[in-house]
């Protein structure tokens, strides 16, 4: 179990976990890995996601609005990991439902469910020191987003204390479609190549074959978020684990 | 339950544990960028002397300080004095913050101004730095707070700003802080966000402090002159806290002065029924919302919980993280009032002084109302009075039942 992109562009797969509920999250899940996914990131549906845009916003209050609880989404991990060893699986949240469960806590569950990494949405690196060696005794690896805005010291930084890959956020603003990949993230990517060898992903935006090909001429993996949970939103839940199946399928193809 | 987490204290912009930075990191440059900013305007004299002339000149400061000698008589105990930020223009304190951002925002060279609003005030006080300077300016505000506090969207429309309405969550002040946050990172190369509370990452809570220490500044002054000491306790109202922050903060050093911050008790204890965020049955612990580590409204999962205060400007989930601080250490006490406490309080001051004040400041003078009886007559009450109430007609007329049998 380690964090592995095999094609290049590799795919890291963005699932909000209980939209439209945990089974079928899972079932989601098992199909983007089994269609050429290499890391699955389990997003962890908080009240207030303001670095969202309203695709992931309405499926997060979906889940919310079911009672999906962090705790359920580490028992979806543990799941995961057990009917998939070789797959990438990070977990991705907003801060405030690990600080309610505790940081050192939180990473111990993680690391006992088989996660390979973390990516907490709003903790940027000055503040991560408690983070970062939790992380470290459990042995999971921290994501952090790098920003077209971030410059080359807080790259370094980020690519200091990244493991597993860096998140390049393709361009400024909050997640969702587009229609092109914005010539930001090939000059970021440029930017974080001086200072890491880790595998570098691009996300925000990325939702189509033709992204997935212009990502991978210069960068490692791309990020599917936004259009996969709208292709779950519009899919009903028993058509949802095979569109998406079809859908990643397609986008190496 | 499990142990709570405590966060790291590495970075500037702490108060004890409280405070710091959670942001995406598209904002981080930004707010490097404010922090510089803002450091340097700070201690260049022609800044401040602007800032000043500004306040003074268009605002209306210093404000009054003044004795309530009807409520005090009837209330028969401490005396109660009213510091009238409700004097101010635009009418309420919120205008000391946005006028030392905006300022800010035209040094940096910012055309574009955003800004989130609860009751109004703030946004008011926004839209009309922004005609003063001529710069864009755009306000989201939740649905349910336009619908309540439509006079001021209609001020601020008339002003020239852009009111985008916010659906999501409870359509009130917190959502409204979420949009404004995205549209910064979104437009972060181009837009100056005034944070209209102490609240958010740094630097914003300090700097919108600094910008409220005018209110305590001249309010201990003018109480040494008019009392020859200074005041037993003094009250504000808590929402984000802003105006309680700017109200204490020069008494901070003087250990026998009282501090008191008053939170929207709502219409009862139940989590989504208030936003008093430290009062021990309400559900309010430490964690990371919009940007800073402070006490939040949440379930036990770590999702924010909604909330309900009859007055806009009170009913937000967190607060900011200098008064966690200060609530922790015990140097500042915070009670909260009903909803229906504080209609009362605004009926009583307006009957007795001829002074109507906003919904959100009838909860500090409620507290005035139910302390001063219980002290001596030479004792010395100071009401941070931060705002007018004429926004709120609509509300008062209904609850009040103002419209004549």
């Amino acid at each position: 179990m380690t964090i592995e992109f095999r094609k290049k562009p590799g795919i890291v797969a963005y699932l909000t976990a209980g939209d439209p509920d945990l089974a079928t999250t899972r079932d989601i899940a098992l199909a983007a890995i089994d269609n050429g996914a290499d890391v699955i990131e389990l997003g962890v549906a908080f009240s207030d996601p303001l670095a969202d845009g309203p695709v992931i916003q309405r499926a997060s209050e979906r889940a919310v609005a079911r009672g999906t609880r962090l705790t359920d989404v580490l028992e979806l991990a543990k799941e995961l990991r057990a009917a998939r060893p070789a797959a990438g699986l990070v977990l991705f949240s907003y801060l405030n439902p690990v600080v309610r469960m505790g940081m050192k806590t939180f990473c111990a569950r993680a690391a006992v469910a088989g996660a390979d990494g973390v990516l907490l949405t709003d903790m940027i690196v000055e503040e991560a020191g408690e983070y970062l060696e939790s992380m470290r005794e459990h042995k999971l690896a921290p994501v952090f987003l790098a920003a077209p805005t971030s410059p080359d010291a807080r790259l370094k930084a980020i690519a200091g204390v990244s493991q597993g890959f860096v998140y390049a956020i393709s361009r400024v603003g909050i997640t969702g479609t587009q229609q092109k990949v914005a010539g930001d993230a090939s000059e970021l990517v440029g930017r974080l190549r001086q200072f890491t060898t880790l595998p570098i992903a691009v996300g925000f935006g990325i939702s189509n074959a033709e992204h997935v090909k212009a990502v991978g001429e210069f960068a490692d993996a791309a990020v599917i978020g936004s259009a996969l949970v709208a292709l779950i939103e519009t899919t009903s839940p028993a058509e949802a684990a095979s569109a998406v199946g079809r859908f990643i399928a397609g986008l190496q193809a | 339950m499990n142990a709570m987490t405590s966060l790291p204290t590495a970075v500037a912009g702490r108060f004890g544990a409280y405070g710091g930075r959670y942001v995406p990191e598209t904002l981080m440059a930004a707010l490097e960028e404010l922090e510089h900013a803002y450091g340097g305007a700070k201690v260049d004299p022609a800044f401040q002397a602007e800032l000043d002339d500004l306040l003074h000149n268009y605002c209306g400061r210093p404000t009054p300080l003044y004795f309530a000698k009807r409520l005090t008589e009837q209330c028969g105990g401490a005396k109660i004095y009213l510091k009238r930020e409700d004097l101010l223009h635009t009418g309420a304190h919120k205008i000391n913050n946005a006028l030392g951002q905006g300022l800010l925002a035209r040094r940096m060279g910012k055309q574009r101004i955003i800004a989130e609003t609860g009751a109004g005030q703030h946004g008011v006080a926004t839209a009309t730095v922004c005609a003063l300077f001529g710069l864009e300016c755009v306000i989201y505000m939740g649905e349910e707070d336009m619908r309540r506090q439509e006079l001021n969207v209609y001020r601020m429309r008339l002003l020239g700003a852009e009111v985008r309405g916010v659906s999501g969550g409870s359509a009130t002040l917190k959502d409204a802080i979420n949009e404004a946050m995205r549209d910064w990172v979104t437009n972060v190369r181009t837009t100056y966000y005034v944070l209209g509370s102490a609240l958010g990452a740094h630097p914003y809570p300090t700097m919108v402090r600094d910008f409220h220490r005018v209110i305590s500044r001249e309010a201990k002054a003018q109480m040494l002159e008019r009392e020859g000491r200074l005041p037993t306790a003094i009250i504000a109202c808590v929402g984000g806290g802003s105006n309680a922050i700017g109200a204490f903060y020069e008494f901070l050093p003087d250990e026998n002065v009282q501090l008191i911050g008053v939170e929207a008790g709502g219409r009862g204890t139940a989590l989504g029924e208030h936003a008093a965020r430290f009062q021990k049955v309400g559900g309010g612990l430490p964690g990371v919302l919009q940007g800073t580590y402070s006490y939040v409204l949440q379930d036990d999962a770590g999702q924010v919980s909604s909330t309900h205060s009859v007055s806009a400007g009170l009913d937000y989930a967190s607060v900011g993280p200098e008064h966690a601080m200060l609530h922790d250490s015990g140097r500042a006490s915070y009670v909260s009032c009903s909803d229906d406490a504080a209609l009362r309080a605004t009926v009583t001051l307006s009957r007795t002084e001829g002074i109507l004040p906003a919904l959100e400041s009838a909860h500090a003078v409620a507290e005035a109302i139910r302390l001063a009886p219980t002290m001596t007559k030479s004792a010395v009450l100071m009401v941070n009075l931060s705002g007018r109430g004429d926004k709120d007609m609509g509300i008062l007329a209904r609850e009040l039942d103002l419209k004549g049998a």
